[in-house]
């Protein structure tokens, strides 16, 4: 057992030391562009953000509309203290991310007694209220935008290893006793209570983590795009992220991945449709809710996949 | 000490008086049985003792501890666990995975050290698995261990349950209809597995369950509830013979 884990762990490492080797080649060959480069940050930055939500929505399978809520909170403090207290790039992204952990505690702590629907508004509202604060605050200079803090030399590299950061910690986790009290969470919280798993303390535990790496998704997004306007965060963009994860399979860490790199790229091909996107992502949350509502998951499933036994996700 | 007492315990539901003035004490290492007619309140018993229901009157005492002011985490650390009447398992979890959950507390290693693949990590995960496996040894699971806990057969799923809940190391186990769904084999089976649970565990259990042969069979006592209360209480030949008990039962086959 602990073998495998080891083996498997060392074979993801060298999977992802294979990309970054080819993407850094192809970056200092010219074939992929400046153009390109951003949209591969901006990959990294997404699947921070689907990943992060996956533990919350999909592991503890509380369904949240308020991400981009904690990536704004990550994303200004991290600015704020470059900005004002010149604080060096990764401890500025530091506390940004222990900023948006530490407001997602808060959030959690009286809400996370709520399901489904009701969790689902309030992390919305909370979502609006934080845009409306940086908005109206003089510190983030509100609609014009918050500017000059962009620090020098950080390049891909840096946005590429906080995903495989992200994955790597998320992905142990899910593999710990803790990991498995938050799942159990998710299957049924009534027995996971008697046997003896403390679940208000884990929904708040996964809540924070989740929170705590979409601060880091929100640092990363203020230094490569250097101006945060609040607007960015709204909740489309919550509804954005929560679209990679169910698209991804919820409490599925590999899906939450692809989802995120695809749902970067394929817009960029899809330039005509940007109008409908919001449109397209509504239809797949309400496909989504539907299919797991009637449980019709592993009928879908079996009929599209002809194989003997369904998967068991991982 | 009695293990657990519970005292005038009572709890309504709008208008109905599901559990009234329960009266019933055990000790250790004890196997009582719980019967009654269809909706009489045992299972309402079970979630009063387990703190998934707050009574509205009454006292339950485990162990020296009032129970009242308990969540039913808490009560379940202090040493009371259960298994459902329908049986509630983590279905997409696997079998052993499900036995791990029960054995969460049995292990103190750090968040920080699964992050960081230290030795604590793997020692405690290596000992978990091995109390897991040994567990669904007890109850013939091992083969299972890697299956999906909703893709067992149904027997083999109320085994696990039992299982999941000797994990969280009880000193009380509350069985709710184990033996229901079971063949007349298997339900011989699952005897046997509860007589052998509470001597290797030196546990006390409580059971409910409509199969009178097991009950009879395996129980040194047994109350019967009725109408939410204590009807009679005794053993099993004492039951048999009570004239109000088959009045309950007889009156309720209509
Ligand atoms: N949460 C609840 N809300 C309202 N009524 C309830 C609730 N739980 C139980 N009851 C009622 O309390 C009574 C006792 O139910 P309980 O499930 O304890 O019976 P039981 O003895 O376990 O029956 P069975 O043998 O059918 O399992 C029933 O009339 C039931 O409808
Ligand atoms: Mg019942």
């Amino acid at each position: 057992m602990k073998k495998k884990q080891i083996k498997d762990l060392i074979i993801s490492f060298i999977a992802a030391l294979v990309i970054y080797g080819l993407i850094m080649f192809l970056m200092s060959a010219g074939v992929v562009d400046y153009y390109w480069s951003g949209i591969l940050i901006m990959a990294c930055i997404n699947v921070i953000l689907a990943t992060s939500l996956n533990l919350a929505s999909g592991y503890l399978g509380q369904l949240t509309l308020g991400h981009a809520g904690f990536m704004s909170v990550g994303a200004y403090t991290s600015a704020l203290c470059s900005l004002y207290l010149h604080l060096p790039f990764l401890l500025s992204l530091l506390i940004g991310a222990i900023a948006a952990c530490l407001i997602g505690i808060l959030i959690g702590i009286p809400t996370l007694r709520l399901k489904g629907d009701y969790l689902c508004i309030i992390t919305l509202a909370f979502n609006e209220i934080i845009r409306v604060i940086m908005l109206n605050l003089s510190i983030t200079n509100g609609a014009k935008g918050l500017m000059g803090f962009q620090a020098m030399n950080i390049d891909f590299s840096v946005y590429f290893i906080s995903a495989v950061i992200t994955i790597y910690v998320i992905y142990c986790v899910v593999k710990s006793r803790h990991g498995r009290a938050i799942i159990s969470i998710c299957e049924d919280e009534t027995a996971s209570e008697l046997s003896g798993i403390p679940t208000s303390y884990y929904k708040i535990l996964a809540f924070a983590i989740s929170a705590f790496f979409a601060g880091v998704a929100g640092g990363l997004y203020a230094q490569y795009m250097g101006m945060l306007v609040p607007s960015t965060f709204d909740y489309n963009k919550s509804v954005e992220i929560l679209v990679m994860v169910v698209l991804g399979g919820l409490g599925n860490l590999k899906g939450s991945i692809i989802a995120a790199i695809v749902m970067t790229i394929l817009p960029e091909y899809l330039r005509a449709f940007a109008d409908y996107r919001m449109l397209l992502y509504a239809v797949v949350l309400i496909a989504a809710m539907i299919i797991k509502e009637k449980n019709l998951g592993p009928r879908i499933k079996s009929k599209f996949f002809k194989n003997k036994t369904v998967e068991v996700d991982d | 000490m009695s293990l657990l007492k519970a005292e005038g315990l009572g709890i309504q539901f709008g208008g109905l008086k599901a559990v009234d003035e329960f009266n019933f004490e055990m000790n250790q290492n004890q196997l009582y049985g719980l019967i009654g007619p269809n909706g009489a309140g045992k299972t309402t018993v079970f979630n009063l003792l387990t703190g998934v229901y707050k009574p509205t009157s009454g006292q339950i005492i485990f162990n020296g501890k009032s129970l009242l002011k308990m969540t039913p985490t808490q009560i379940t650390q202090l040493g009371i666990a259960r298994t459902f009447q329908n049986i509630r398992l983590f279905k997409k979890m696997s079998v052993i995975d499900n036995v791990k959950v029960g054995l969460h507390h049995s292990q103190n290693y750090s968040l920080l050290s699964s992050i960081l693949h230290l030795p604590s990590y793997f020692k405690g995960e290596e000992a978990m698995h091995e109390m897991a496996m040994s567990l669904l040894r007890v109850f013939d699971l091992e083969k299972y261990a890697d299956v999906k806990a909703g893709n067992l057969p149904y027997g083999k799923q109320r085994k696990l349950e039992i299982a999941r809940a000797l994990a969280t190391s009880p000193k009380l186990l509350l069985l709710d209809e184990p033996a229901a769904g079971m063949n007349p084999i298997e339900t011989e089976e699952l005897m046997e597995t509860i007589k052998i649970v509470r001597e290797k565990f030196s546990i006390a259990i409580l059971l409910i369950e409509h199969d009178m042969k097991l009950v009879m069979g395996i129980c040194e006592k047994i109350a019967v509830l009725n109408f939410g209360t204590v009807l009679a209480f005794g053993t099993p030949d004492e039951i048999k013979n009570n004239p109000d008990v088959i009045a309950a039962y007889l009156g309720n086959e209509e």
